[in-house]
């Protein structure tokens, strides 16, 4: 199992756990983290499990490739900065355990 | 009473029909409701098909959830370049001397990604809950009038109204006038086989009546302090003030167009669903925090666009057929809707679904429908003010559907109101 953090945009933190091969997304949504929607079903087409990953995880996260569909996708999310992903693009594994990401106020 | 659905000699007739002979472009077939029985057969039986003739020519027709995903999210090789042919299963840009504005919605990028990262924020839902109270009030008003206990038409009295006033709010609209943005909107999209305009002509001197007057009002937001309507934003944020103007009047139109008629059908299908399923209904009555689930059922279940379209730039093979360079391949977003293989139960309306957002209404990709939370957000207002008022709108005879292939609407619905 590997921990996850989520950070609503008020400040208030949940950990939650996830097996390893799943998506950041699933580990949101099978924890009913609120505020990411993942419309799409985790295809990386609909934009609503956007996250800022925490500053201090993003190298191990790595960061958005400037070309594809994630980022064809994200340049129409709203308050996207240089640490935001689509959360259905980040795989779970070992090296991930602890990570921190952030919930935008809303998905869009 | 008993709303019909299909009778079963039609049924019967259908299944006979040799698969290759299948036209779903027919806009008879939405306007009677059969629609879906030629669908269910595509999907068992070829659900990438193609069509040899049709009134609009050769096309290919995508059928399952999954293979109309592929096609949404690959805008590389299916374009919804307007001169290509645009969007729909008609050809846009057909007709001679017909005015087309142009809208993102009917390019590819990288022009479509500028004009519609300009507009974005106009929409974001974090501005559209400012307008919520407003929305909601007018909302109440409307329905506040409507008789109780008598037969009425809801499309004309309840629909369009609610779709017109919520317009209206988002863009500081003149009140008084806030007929003329769905005239507008009817007018941006018909053709004159529809009887909305007498003529192409008739048409584009409508359109140019109407660009003017929104020529005035940008002129005047643009001279005010910035406000949160629609216009205003548009006409003080640095992404789009400085825009030629027919670029300007193109993205308001599309913003205007864009929920219009798709708003209206959703609340009259939503109360068409209702009462053919009254078990959902009575779920409702019982426990209204259902309302923010149902909605995104109501708009799959109704599919207000029933479909979009691309023209391949190369050839493609998508379930093992071979579509080649320039064919128009048309995504039926009201046939991947009722695909078993990715929603459970798709044939029926479950208003307390699990993931209820898994729909195609919205399209998928970058050309995503950029006011679905707007939408919803309109819809959950709407139906959170009927509950406080009414305990049932019983529809009271056969409704009567829109002679389209595009837009799944309902053009009239006799209802009767029961209070709570
Ligand atoms: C239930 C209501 C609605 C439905 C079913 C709907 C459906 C759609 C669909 C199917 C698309 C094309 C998606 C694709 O090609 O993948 C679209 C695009 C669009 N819609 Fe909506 N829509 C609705 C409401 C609205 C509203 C209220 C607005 C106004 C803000 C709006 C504005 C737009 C715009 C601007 C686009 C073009 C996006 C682009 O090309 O990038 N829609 N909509
Ligand atoms: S869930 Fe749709 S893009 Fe991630």
């Amino acid at each position: 199992m590997i921990n996850v953090t989520f950070v609503s945009s008020d400040g208030e933190r949940r950990q939650v756990q996830i097996e390893e091969g799943e998506t950041a997304r699933e580990a949101a949504l099978y924890n009913d983290v609120p505020g990411i929607d993942g419309d799409c079903g985790g295809v990386c087409a609909c934009a609503t499990c956007h996250v800022q990953v925490d500053p201090e995880w993003i190298d191990k996260v790595g960061r958005l490739m400037s070309d594809g569909m994630e980022a064809d996708l994200l340049q129409f999310a709203e308050g996207t900065t240089e640490y935001s992903r689509l959360a259905c693009q980040i795989p779970m594994k070992p090296m991930l355990d602890g990570l921190v990401l952030h919930v935008p106020e809303q998905q869009y | 009473m008993n709303i019909q659905t299909a009778a079963p000699d039609v049924a019967a007739e259908i299944a006979s029909i040799p698969i290759e002979e299948i036209d779903v472009a027919r806009p008879s077939l939405f306007q009677n409701d059969t629609i879906g029985l030629f669908f269910d057969r595509l999907r068992a039986e070829e659900p990438v098909h193609y069509c040899r003739e049709s009134y609009v020519g050769p096309y290919w027709s995508i059928t399952k959830f999954d293979d109309i995903m592929a096609v949404d999210t690959n805008h590389k090789v299916f374009s919804s370049e307007a001169k290509l042919g645009g969007i729909a299963i008609q050809d846009m840009h057909s007709v001679e001397g017909a005015l087309e504005l142009e809208m993102f919605i009917a390019m590819d990028p990288p022009k479509h990604d500028q004009q519609r990262k300009a507009v974005t924020p106009a929409v974001a839902p974090s501005n559209l809950q400012l307008l919520e109270p407003v929305i909601r009030k007018r909302a109440g008003e409307i329905l506040d009038e409507l008789p109780v206990g008598e037969d009425f038409d809801w499309v004309d009295k309840v629909a369009i109204e609610l779709t017109t006033m919520t317009l209206a709010t988002l863009f500081d609209f003149p009140w008084e006038e806030r007929r003329k943005l769905t005239r507008w909107s009817d007018v941006a999209t018909a053709a004159p086989e529809t009887g909305i305009v007498e003529s192409y002509e008739a048409r584009r001197e409508e359109l140019i009546g109407c660009a003017m007057y929104f020529k005035a009002l940008w002129d005047e937001r643009i001279n005010q302090e910035p406000k949160n309507d629609l216009i205003s934003m548009m006409a003080h944020s640095p992404a789009t003030r400085d825009m030629p103007f027919l670029e300007f009047l193109g993205n308001l139109m599309l913003l205007i167009v864009g929920g219009n008629d798709t708003t209206r059908n959703s609340i009259s299908g939503g109360v068409l669903a209702l009462n053919q399923n009254p078990d959902e209904y009575a779920k409702l009555n019982e426990d209204p925090s259902l309302i923010g689930k149902m909605v995104p059922e109501i708009i799959r279940w109704q599919t207000p666009l029933t479909h979009m379209r691309r023209t391949a730039l190369e050839d493609w093979e998508i379930g093992g057929k071979q579509i080649k360079k320039g064919d128009k391949v048309v995504m039926w977003y009201l046939s991947g809707n009722r695909d078993e293989s990715a929603i459970e139960h798709a044939d029926r309306f479950i208003i307390d679904r699990k993931n209820p957002r898994h729909h195609l209404s919205f399209g998928y990709g970058i050309h995503r429908c950029m006011g679905n939370r707007l939408a919803e957000l309109q819809l959950r207002i709407i139906w959170e003010e009927i509950h406080k008022r009414f305990s049932r709108v019983e529809v009271t005879g056969q409704p009567e559907r829109l002679f389209s292939n595009l837009v799944r609407g309902i053009t009239r619905m006799p209802v009767r109101l029961h209070a709570r």
